[in-house]
């Protein structure tokens, strides 16, 4: 999910979360309706976020931090020991505190946080925020290896190339409405760019 | 030696404050809710401990066994039920409906029972007291009560740092939102959060009957102090709470010496000045 | 969801003159009714009214703080204290207990100063309580002076030998006068700069500091004129019960009186509380050989009101019929209904 600065990217990412509600039309997950679930009970679900700006707890422990990630977990192969593996670095972190972290070691357990709810979407809100370039690449190496546990990503990002280049589809957002969708490797990067700033006078899809 | 005592029974009366205000610091770190029926809520648990223990014969101590868990679901639905819709209005609100709840309970307690003073009849234990020496004597029942205090803190500490739903409580004071969006249903851990600081508000009051008279009036005065011993200990950390409960409780007592109507105003004069010291109390500290 | 953009053109911003016209006629009769009372009707009405004065004129005055400064307060009590005491003192000293209102209400207001400077550094919660605080203090250094009374109370000097019947319309005249006071003085104020600055602060303190609104300023003025309107109060309180008593004067019932006429009648709004003493009024004579039940009655509703009808039963009214006596903000005339826009409605983007 692409677009500009306030194109209602994060808006979209929380509505599904449950932070926000839709003015109008539904939610669906798997055919089932979700509109009115409460936001935590959308994690037993199978939705889970993780926020812009990490928002990590700070009265608690890395691990704590963690383990409040598996309060409506469904069951799944993501744990503590599972997510150590993939960070190995936070098992020898894991009593202290997150606020002295680096900004992608914390991006790093707010996803941490969210895989222990075993996730069957991830909803990634402005992954790259704020992160220096290797750290966002670092993670965004790290994405192929969450899809391919079978979990599906929802990533929200305003850097289009690095979105495009890990997405099997793509939507541009402006003003709060699809301008254009499909395959990244379908789409011309003028049409892009048109969708991107508004420029194109078709709207491809309807209103979310 | 005069002095010796006044400080013992400084020490001891902070104990009861503290178990008092650890409610109130708890609903206050957690929800950011300031409950203005705190004082009546506990008036309350205390005519309940009346009805209880002259209506089966029990000693003072077993009533609080049924009062405190009684207390606990009253927590609970007061949150679900009122704090939480005056939350979602505004944080205005929640100060406007606590005081009106305060007013409700204490006319209803004032047309329901006596104007009258009471006290509990705590038997043999009122009486009872170490002998330290000829002039200093500590009575058994406020030892009980600091006891009770520093073992229901210590219970708290634990329950928050240790327990599954204790982090809960510590995430959705952290934030309410991302708290949300891992799992945690913070109006549950909220309603949680009130029932832990009512059933300790229930324990305060059974205290407050055993060390000295109570009238359905008596709400709004123990209020203050327990938002004294908040303040004074700093907002959010239970341990500043103890210390701000005995800050105050010395402050009274030794006030007390110098003229016996100074006592209470002492307190207030303390409170204030360290308001204009440092608005955000002596310690301020995460919940934890 | 105003389009600001929109506004000119076909579209006009007023002050809605002829509601304030209405208004200012109504009130003119009402005052004027309310004033040749004395000579209509038996002193047992006039000493009731009395009363309603007395509540209209608080209400007013926590409304002011509470509905416009957005400070909470539940220690006004410390000012109508102040009020009486104030004249109580200056009776003493010969004065005119009637001319002495005045001058009580500064003495009020000037006791309230550094308070203020204590009191409005301190944030929502630490504010309330330590309004109370500051009155439990007031109240118990009041008991602790004998030549106050100290707790027992003490009558009122300086009323002996004025004939009753006379007392008693002065009194009514001098409790008329502050309400009126309070309700003209709050509405001039609310129309005057500081209204502007009140609201901008209201809607966003942040955002209103930043457009040069000295915040603490505009907080202090209402504070002090709160101080001020609650010390006459007071003032007319002693004056009618011809004596005075720390727990009469100090109580925290005063707030709970306010701040419940208040809420039922609506914050944030001048007529709101003259609304709310009224159902006070009809609630306590309807309940008056009830006890306290008036006041558990009361409180319950207050309680609710807040929860389920924040802008109380005077936000309904002028809701429904579009009416304001006392009109302080603006009108935008030939508006469309603005557009509704794509998308979820959001909850306040800003962190």
């Amino acid at each position: 999910m692409i677009g500009a600065n306030g194109a209602g990217k994060s808006t979209l990412l929380r509505t599904i979360a449950g932070l926000h509600r839709p003015v109008a039309g539904t939610i669906q997950l798997d055919g089932s309706d979700i509109t009115h679930l409460p936001a935590h009970r959308r994690v037993a679900a199978g939705i889970v976020m993780v926020p812009e700006g990490r928002r990590l707890f700070p009265s608690l422990s890395l691990e704590e931090n963690l383990k409040l990630g598996s309060t409506r977990s469904r069951s799944g192969a993501w744990d503590l020991d599972r997510v150590y593996q993939l960070f190995p670095w936070m098992a020898e972190r894991r009593g202290g505190p997150t606020v002295h972290l680096s900004g992608g070691e914390q991006q790093a357990v707010a996803i941490g946080r969210a895989l222990m709810a075993n996730p069957r979407i991830l909803l990634l809100d402005e992954l790259s925020l704020g992160l220096a370039p290797a750290v966002v690449q670092r993670l965004y190496d790290m994405l192929p290896a969450l899809l391919a546990t079978g979990m599906s990503i929802l990533l929200v990002e305003q850097d289009v190339t690095q979105a495009l280049r890990v997405s099997d589809w793509a939507h541009c957002l402006l003003e709060g409405r699809i301008m254009l969708s499909g395959r990244p490797r379908d789409l011309a990067s003028t049409e892009v760019e048109a969708a991107y700033f508004g420029l194109s006078k078709r709207a491809v899809g309807g209103g979310g | 030696m005069v002095w010796v005592n006044a400080i013992v029974q400084g020490i001891l009366l902070g104990g009861l404050y503290a178990l008092f205000a650890c409610g109130l610091s708890l609903m206050f770190g957690v929800m950011r809710v300031v409950n203005l029926a705190h004082g009546d809520f506990a008036v309350l648990a205390t005519y309940l401990a009346l009805a209880i223990i002259t209506g089966l014969d029990v000693p003072v101590l077993w009533s609080a066994l049924v009062v405190a868990p009684l207390f606990g679901m009253v927590g609970y639905l007061v949150q679900r039920f009122i704090i939480q819709r005056s939350l979602d209005v505004s944080p205005v609100t929640t100060l406007l409906v606590t005081f009106g709840l305060s007013i409700v309970i204490q006319n209803g307690l004032l047309e329901g029972l006596s104007a009258n003073s009471q006290s509990l009849p705590s038997g043999s234990l009122a009486s009872a007291s170490f002998q330290v020496n000829s002039q200093l004597s500590i009575g058994y029942e406020s030892v009980i009560v600091f006891a009770v205090a520093v073992v229901v803190l210590v219970c708290l500490q634990l329950f928050l740092s240790r327990a599954r739903l204790g982090r809960e409580v510590r995430a959705a004071a952290d934030d309410q939102e991302a708290a949300t969006i891992v799992g945690v249903n913070v109006r549950h851990v909220y309603g949680v959060t009130a029932a832990i600081a009512f059933a300790t508000v229930a324990l305060a009051g059974v205290a407050f009957g055993m060390y000295s008279s109570f009238n359905p009036a008596a709400g709004p005065q123990r209020l203050i102090f327990a938002f004294e011993a908040v303040v004074i200990g700093g907002v959010g950390s239970l341990w500043g709470t103890l210390a701000g409960g005995i800050i105050l409780g010395l402050a009274q007592v030794l006030g007390s010496q110098v003229d016996t109507s100074f006592g209470v105003l002492a307190g207030h004069l303390v409170f204030l000045i360290v308001l204009a010291l440092r608005p955000n109390g002596l310690i301020p500290a995460r919940l934890s | 969801m105003t389009d600001t953009a929109a506004v000119g053109g076909r579209q006009r911003v007023t002050r809605s003159r002829r509601s304030a016209a209405w208004g200012a006629l109504v009130g003119v009769v009402v005052v004027a009714i309310l004033f040749s009372l004395p000579y209509l009707v038996y002193a047992n009405v006039t000493g009731v009214l009395v009363n309603l004065f007395i509540l209209v004129s608080l209400a007013t005055m926590w409304n002011l703080l509470a509905g416009y400064a957005g400070l909470i307060s539940v220690g006004q009590q410390a000012y109508i204290g102040v009020g009486a005491y104030a004249v109580f003192v200056l009776a003493g000293d010969g004065i005119s207990p009637f001319l002495a209102i005045p001058l009580a209400a500064l003495i009020s207001a000037l006791v309230g100063l550094p308070a203020s400077f204590l009191l409005l550094r301190l944030r929502r919660e630490y504010f309330a309580i330590a309004t109370w605080v500051v009155a439990e203090a007031f109240q118990l250094v009041v008991v602790r002076s004998n030549s106050l009374g100290a707790g027992a109370g003490a009558p009122l000097p300086g009323m002996v030998g004025l004939d009753p019947a006379l007392r008693q319309a002065f009194t009514y005249w001098a409790a008329l006068a502050v309400a009126v006071a309070a309700l003209l003085g709050t509405y001039l104020l609310l129309r005057s700069r500081l209204g502007l600055d009140l609201t901008a602060v209201r809607d966003n303190e942040v955002g209103a500091r930043s457009v040069g609104v000295r915040v603490v300023r505009a907080k202090r003025i209402v504070y002090l004129v709160a101080a001020a309107g609650a010390g006459a109060a007071g003032a007319v309180l002693v004056i009618s019960q011809l004596f005075v008593q720390p727990t009469a004067v100090f109580t925290v019932q005063w707030s709970a009186y306010m701040i419940f006429v208040a809420l039922i009648g609506g914050l944030g709004s001048i007529e709101g509380p003259i609304v709310g003493t009224v159902i006070f009024f009809l609630l306590q004579q309807t309940l008056a050989d009830r006890g306290a039940w008036y006041l558990i009655v009361l409180g319950a509703v207050a309680v609710l009101m807040a929860m389920w009808v924040p802008r109380g039963l005077w936000g309904l009214i002028s809701d429904r019929f579009g009416i304001r006596l006392f009109p302080v903000g603006y009108w935008l005339h030939g508006m469309n209904p603005p557009a509704t826009g794509p998308g979820p409605k959001t909850e306040s983007p800003q962190a």
